[in-house]
């Protein structure tokens, strides 16, 4: 089934507290990572092919719900055949 | 004077809302989020907790349930409306009110007996405190970090929409120490703080004079009274 992926990430400039905090915790062991932003996926799944239309839709929803643009951006949306779930079985 | 608090699914205080606008001398009257249907109220107040567990980001889900298309046609034709910190967040999720609220910046949920400086006394809910007048206030969140873009922060500071700033430490990294903010009609205010939590002898925060004996959010709910019963 067609599913359309959203990521989404806190805006660059701001302050990723989660972020952080997760960073603080590979610090402590001993990780060469020196820094971790949080952000969000959404695997939005359609019944059907996924048409300029539908693909429009999904941008919108992106842009006006599942982001706040004075907090994040939509850093990339696209169309994944299979859900990264299942990706992973294979 | 009738003044309707929202329930939403994860409401916390809207009770304690409710019982707030007893004391003030109103009569609360209980909406639910799922309806369409604001009972005919001359106030609104949206109240704190975490409704929809925060999924998604905090008040986004309850900013688009039904009841929140009347709410907003009620704000935009004057009706006043308080949002009480998840009631905040709603508000903005609801492009009622400018700004965003994130994660506090030291990544802690803080509870505290909150001073804020009252920057806005002519909203309809800050009407009965003195501009620059220092207040009490209970404050209870773990996203309350206030943002906005500079060009939205110059217009709050330079056309005074800033309702309430954080006086003695700012709690939570919100930018330019704000606690609150109104929209430009003054019909519309929303903070973290929790003015319910200060209306009640014995049950408020401590106070020079007592212990637990402040009351100054009771104020909030005494002007959009004399405010409403001013106009009618």
């Amino acid at each position: 089934m067609p599913t359309i992926v959203v990521e989404v990430m806190p805006k660059a400039e701001l302050l990723d507290p989660a972020g952080k905090a997760v960073a603080g915790a590979l610090a402590r062991s001993n990780s060469p990572i020196t820094g971790v932003r949080i952000g969000k996926r959404f695997e939005l799944t359609v019944e059907g092919e996924v048409t300029e239309a539908v693909f429009a839709e999904a941008q919108r929803l992106a842009d006006e719900m599942l982001s706040n643009s004075v907090i994040e951006d939509v850093v990339r949306i696209y169309v994944a055949e299979t859900a990264l779930a299942d990706e992973a079985t294979i | 004077m009738r003044i309707g608090v929202v329930t939403f699914p994860g409401s916390l205080d809207d009770r304690d809302a409710q019982r707030a606008i007893r004391l003030a001398g109103a009569e609360p009257v209980a909406l639910w989020h799922g309806t369409h249907d604001l009972d005919g109220v001359d106030a609104i107040v949206l109240p704190g907790g975490f409704s929809y567990g925060d999924y998604l980001r905090c008040g986004a889900i309850a900013a688009r349930s039904p009841i929140m298309s009347e709410v907003i046609d009620a704000a935009n034709a004057g009706v006043p409306v308080l949002g009480i910190c998840n009631g905040f967040q709603i508000l903005v999720e609801a492009h009622l009110l400018p700004g965003g609220l994130i994660r506090n910046d030291h990544g802690h949920f803080i509870r505290r007996d909150q001073k804020l400086r009252v920057e806005n006394a002519s909203t309809v809910w800050t009407s009965g405190f003195d501009a620059g007048q220092e207040i009490t206030i209970p404050l209870k969140n773990g996203e309350g970090g206030f943002i906005a873009s500079d060009e939205t922060l110059n217009r709050l500071n330079g056309d005074g929409l800033v309702a309430f700033r954080y006086v003695d430490g700012n709690p939570n990294g919100s930018l330019d120490d704000i606690a609150g903010v109104t929209n430009e009609r003054g019909n519309v205010v929303g903070l973290m703080p929790h003015p319910e939590h200060a209306t009640e002898l014995g049950f408020g925060p401590d106070a020079p004079g007592a212990m637990r004996s402040g009351l100054d959010g009771l104020t909030f709910f005494a002007s959009v009274i004399e405010s409403t019963l001013a106009r009618s």
